[in-house]
């Protein structure tokens, strides 16, 4: 499946690219516009067809996202689908009070992580060990925040309060607190 | 002259205060303000970039998110209001060719955010009250983790600035529609029709199309200044609340936080906040971007009517795109998150990226155009929304904000890059192509500085955002500390840019001082000797 390490190099190397391209458009441009030439005037067409391209590339950035990164969907469907395991998970004074000390899950289940929050707004998110990020979520007082996951492959994950809670909120962090087991081992 | 000649009198002794005429006087009160404002929150950022490499022994924990706090409100509201209010106090009158309706007003709004922006940031810097411009209920009344008077005293400073930002209002939109004494009866309605965009739509369904009365950028300032009204509006509702539960801290009442509904606070606050960031920053920018290269250009603007009718589609935009700040909340209903927070932001991309292009094509009409101050910081400003506008399209995606919501992606290359490189060098340019009307023919001290603040601001705002986005996409977050040096090799580039910005700001900020001198930059503040209405002395 593609996760969120794929997702990122794809972004990273499409703005990449575009930086580059835009960056060297405007060094044309201030070339061009202060060397030799005449004080043409540029054709209407040429703006119309640039608004076009900004209105498919604008609608388009979202279809093509929905359609494959695997979580954009299942996230707006969520309530349609049943977990195979769910975690619910209270927040209060910036502490994380957790159903068990490790979270095990089997690979191939879609996880429900409920958070709910009895005083401030946290965050909720999972790190890989090299610190990059898998998921977060914001954890609002008040409300259900609920976060569906498939996990596809093995791993140990730290849970990080992704949102800022004031000083005492910098370090909410639960060091591999997350496992994923192949799928024998536990069913 | 010697330096120290040059130091007091200014290059060539040719500024002179005493000739400044009460508007010239006001406008350049903002500018200098809003720039010794920009040095404090270069010298802040400076600190936390360090902070960000290695955790100072000089700065605590409750410290530094005290100057995160503090550091983008004294950039928005002490530095850019300053210098936008300023420079629109004087272009507006000047492009509608009557003087301003109140210059009175005009002091008055520049004291309050002037004051106002040093309440709020000392009461930050003095009790470390910092929950953040976001104010997430119920943190701005956790009075466990902060001093109920330091907020009591920052949410009073914020009040301040928004009484001034709201005469400033009232003074943009007087002065559009009043009639001057002795002058023929001015159409108040038909005035306000045209800035606010109502002609031209009516325009649509008519055939005698009826001229627009008031000019472009002119349309644009009143636009933007809709949206600085709403933001106003909903920021100083959101700052009585919270001070009635400071005051009631204070009595010794403890109110139920829970009386306010935390997503639905978000919500409002959002929608106020967003018309900042994507309403009257955006329109204001394209305003300024069209009269600067009308100016740079000395030609008519590319596609005006397609102009004049994009801003008013940036206006209506910019009241429905909140919910891409809410796209990590899993009760925000969906169609928010999709109509709102998705396809509408998206717009964004067509309005700034067809302001892009028409500022583009205007200066292309009129070349070769010689290389001077104002156009380089110009296309610097247009660079600077051409990367961070499109960074912006991209986490405002429901599938890419679940990895990339409060990661330095979002603060670097699209919120640092818009701010310092867009709108900061945006104001630059403004700032070089007003600076003779404004000085009365003063002369800048040195080009080699000019060049050295425009390279030192370009590279190192842009490498700055590009290195803070690096570390935000391995997973990074903003808002957070790492102790153990996890993301040191991008902290420590995104520092080396940093101290780039800060030789720019220094090179630019010595080079204003030599050319008006110090004896000019007092005469600033002293009351003008000359008692005109008039923007610029009667030659």
């Amino acid at each position: 499946m593609v996760d969120s390490t794929m997702v990122l190099t794809g972004q990273t190397i499409a703005y990449t690219m575009y930086c580059l391209v835009i960056i060297l458009l405007v060094i044309w441009f201030a070339i061009k516009v202060t060397g030799k030439g005449n004080n043409t005037a540029v054709k209407p067409a040429l703006f119309y067809i640039f608004v076009g391209f900004l209105t498919i590339l604008g609608v388009s950035l979202h279809i093509v996202t929905y359609n494959t990164i695997p979580w954009a969907e299942m996230d707006l469907k969520r309530s349609e689908i049943t977990p195979d395991k769910t975690f619910n998970i209270t927040v209060k004074d910036h502490q994380f009070i957790m159903p068990s000390e490790k979270l095990v899950i089997n690979v191939n289940d879609k996880v429900l992580f409920d958070v709910r929050s009895e005083d401030l707004t946290y965050g909720f998110g999972l790190f890989r060990s090299d610190n990059s990020m898998l998921f977060q979520m914001q954890v609002v007082p008040g409300h259900r925040n609920d976060l569906l996951w498939y996990f596809d492959r093995e791993g140990v994950y730290t849970i990080r309060s992704t949102e800022y809670s004031g000083p005492k909120g910098a370090f909410m962090i639960l060091k591999d607190a997350v496992q994923v087991v192949p799928s024998k081992t536990t069913n | 002259m010697s330096f120290i000649s040059t130091f007091i009198n200014g290059e060539q002794g040719l500024f002179k205060s005493d000739t400044l005429t009460p508007m010239q006087k006001l406008t350049l009160r903002f500018v200098v303000v809003g720039l010794i404002y920009f040095g404090f929150v270069v010298i802040e950022g400076m600190l936390m970039r360090i902070y960000e490499v290695k955790p100072v022994s000089f700065i605590t924990e409750p410290q530094f998110f005290a100057i995160l706090t503090a550091h983008p409100l004294v950039g928005i509201f002490g530095s850019t209001y300053s210098i936008v209010c300023g420079a629109f106090l004087f272009v507006v009158p000047f492009l509608m060719k009557k003087p301003l309706w109140s210059i009175k007003l005009g002091n008055w709004t520049f004291l309050l955010i002037a004051i106002g922006t040093f309440v709020f940031w000392s009461a930050g810097f003095l009790s470390h009250y910092a929950p953040l411009y976001t104010l997430y209920w119920p943190l701005p009344a956790d009075f466990s983790q902060f001093s109920v008077w330091g907020g009591t005293f920052f949410i009073l400073g914020i009040a301040l600035v928004m009484a001034g930002t709201a005469l400033f209002i009232i003074n943009i939109f007087k002065t559009i529609t009043y009639t001057p004494e002795g002058w023929e009866k001015q159409k108040a309605g038909a005035l306000l029709s045209s800035a606010l965009g109502i002609t031209g739509f009516n325009n649509l369904f008519r055939k005698n199309k009826k001229e627009h009365l008031v000019p472009l950028p002119v349309a644009a300032v009143a636009r933007g200044s809709i949206d600085m009204a709403l933001n106003t509006a909903v920021i100083l509702f959101t700052g009585v609340l919270i001070l009635v539960y400071m005051v009631a801290a204070i009595l010794g009442f403890d109110l139920k936080e829970t009386a306010i509904d935390a997503l639905l606070y978000k919500n409002w606050f959002w929608w106020g906040l967003d018309l900042i960031a994507d309403g009257l920053v955006l329109i204001f920018v394209a305003g300024t971007w069209y009269l600067l290269a009308t100016m740079i250009s000395g030609k008519p603007l590319f596609m005006q009517n397609i102009a004049r009718a994009a801003l008013l589609v940036e206006l209506i935009v910019s009241w429905t795109v909140w919910s891409h700040h809410l796209l990590s909340d899993q009760a925000q209903p969906n169609t928010l998150k999709v109509l709102s927070g998705e396809m509408v932001t998206a717009f964004e991309l067509i309005t700034q990226g067809l302001a892009f292009f028409i500022a583009l094509a205007t200066l292309w009409s009129a070349r070769p155009l010689k290389m001077t101050n104002p156009l380089k910081f110009l296309l610097g400003g247009l660079l600077g929304f051409a990367l961070a506008v499109p960074a912006g399209i991209m986490q405002a995606d429901v599938g890419l904000n679940r990895i990339l919501h409060n990661t330095q992606w979002v603060v670097g290359p699209h919120v640092h890059v818009a701010v310092l490189v867009g709108l900061t060098m945006t104001l630059y340019s403004a700032i070089y192509i007003l600076f003779p009307i404004l000085t009365n023919g003063a002369k800048v001290y040195s080009q080699k500085l000019v060049n050295v603040h425009f390279w030192c601001h370009l590279l190192g705002g842009i490498g700055m955002g590009a290195f803070m986005g690096m570390a935000g996409l391995k997973g990074m977050l903003r808002r957070a500390l790492y102790m153990n040096g996890e993301f040191n090799i991008y902290m420590i580039l995104a520092a080396l840019c940093g101290t780039l910005l800060l030789i720019g700001f220094i090179a630019f900020f010595y080079n204003i001082v030599m050319s008006v001198g110090l004896k000019g930059v007092i005469g600033i503040f002293t009351p003008s000797k000359i008692k005109t209405k008039d923007l610029v002395p009667a030659s």
